[in-house]
């Protein structure tokens, strides 16, 4: 069980600045995210792209900003639960919040922040109308383990470094690798697209280009999938495994069954300290939504800034928040102060 | 202003006026008419949730890398597929007809 102050869903920028503002006020913090690095959408799907409008930098890489906010509130240390999804929420007879992930961690606090963003990164899943019933039965989104498929037929689908990285791993210890992708070109490392020419021309990869997999069969276990090819029509390649691996993409997921008030997939918040409709639970950054919302970094900061003000007055009920400069008192860690 | 027509989802055909002097393109056009379309990554060409089809047989802009990328993660693609947000709105486009693509439920 975890104990901390502001239970924070979500290691995005929001996520991560929380930590600094509540530092400044002694409250301690804990991050769940369901990536298995701090960062959110700036470490997963943009890190080299640059940002322009944080105060202060005329141009900061996504990537870069993430570094400098883990830099910046590493004084406050900070708890982490990375690679699980935050999963249900639920009141403790002391009135605190209790989080659980879809692991099982759990994780109490008398406030909980949601910084959300758009929601926990999760597999894309091809619209084939049988994947459901085959997964877990030879459909795997994600490889967890490559030795599941030694010996065995393997079917991956998809064009970038993931598909491309897998392929030329997976291709000497499967008995068949077929790699299908919808057009030629391959948008993956250069290096990674000449390995798979080469594994193709030797034979040990099945190079299926201007193609995808349109529907799967089998019966207690995948057995062949059928694969369209653009001007050739249909054929079934008999597999063990089917593994689809077409990115990540955000989804709102079980936050949005917590009883929050949600409107066009956003939580519905107050704009004096961005609590949502359950008092005690805040929503922040691109996760929230308010009149005159702009999903900005920036916004964000402000909001969670605000917001720890609030959630103190709930840590602490009765004691006053006295407001201090930063140039004035420095940053004062938990790991200088007497305990 | 530009006129464009917009199929949905349900097959319903939308009627638009566009300026071309607001820098707007098409995923910004289709969220300020109320159409269904997310545009969740804000217009980087990064989550593919304003993919269109092109029914008319305009001139438009070439595809960069980027969004052909996009297109190999996405699904139902065919070979007038295009990320609405890589389409700025312009005065060769008058008369432009679009239908949404399907969206992905899982």
């Amino acid at each position: 069980m975890i104990q901390t102050d502001i239970l924070i869903i979500g290691a995005g920028p929001c996520g991560l600045f929380t930590v600094f503002e509540a530092g400044l006020l002694k409250l301690r913090c804990h991050l769940i995210d369901a990536l298995p690095q701090p960062g959110g959408q700036l470490t997963e799907i943009y890190p080299k792209k640059p940002i322009y409008d944080i105060p202060g930098y005329p141009s900061v890489l996504a990537g870069e900003l993430v570094d400098n906010l883990m830099k910046q509130i590493s004084p406050f240390e900070p708890g982490f639960t990375l690679g699980e999804r935050a999963e249900t929420i639920e009141k403790t007879p002391e009135g605190q919040f209790l989080v659980t992930t879809n692991r099982g961690t759990a994780h109490v606090a008398p406030v909980v922040a949601i910084a959300g963003g758009l929601g926990s990164f999760e597999p894309r899943k091809p619209p084939i109308p049988t994947i459901a019933d085959f997964e877990d039965k030879g459909v795997e989104y994600i490889i967890r383990d490559p030795e599941l498929y030694r010996n065995k037929r393997v079917v991956i689908a998809g064009g970038g470094d993931s598909a491309l990285d897998w392929a030329v791993y997976l291709a000497d210890m499967t008995t068949e690798l077929t790699l299908v992708h919808r057009r030629q070109e391959f948008r993956g490392a250069l290096d990674s697209v000449e390995k798979v020419h080469t594994l193709a021309e030797q034979g040990k990869i099945r190079l299926l280009t201007d193609a995808q997999v349109v529907d799967l069969s089998g019966d207690e276990a995948l057995r062949s999938v059928t694969i369209r090819h653009k001007t050739e029509g249909d054929q079934v390649v008999d597999t063990d495994h089917f593994v689809p691996l077409f990115g990540l993409t955000p989804k709102l997921g079980p936050i949005g069954n917590w009883g929050l008030e949600i409107e066009k997939n956003a939580i519905l918040v107050n704009t004096t300290d961005y609590m949502t409709n359950i008092p005690g639970i805040y929503a922040i950054g691109d996760v929230n939504t308010y009149s005159g919302k702009l999903k900005l970094i920036l916004c964000g900061f402000h909001e969670a800034t605000l917001m720890v003000q609030s959630a103190y007055k709930r840590v602490h009920p009765g004691k006053k928040v006295s407001f201090k400069y930063t140039t004035v008192t420095g940053v004062e860690g938990f790991q200088d102060q007497a305990v | 202003m530009i006129h464009l027509t917009i199929i949905d989802r349900s097959g319903e055909e939308h009627e638009l006026e566009a300026p071309t002097d607001m820098n707007l393109n098409i995923m910004e056009l289709c969220k300020a008419a109320d159409l269904p379309v997310k545009g969740t990554c804000g217009g980087m060409a990064l989550c593919s949730t304003c993919h269109v089809y092109v029914l008319s047989a305009h001139q438009l802009p070439e595809m960069s890398e980027d969004e052909e990328d996009m297109l190999d993660q996405a699904f139902f693609v065919e070979s007038n597929s295009r990320l609405g947000c890589q389409i700025q709105l312009t005065e060769n486009l008058d008369g432009l007809k679009l239908q949404l693509a399907p969206e992905t439920v899982d």
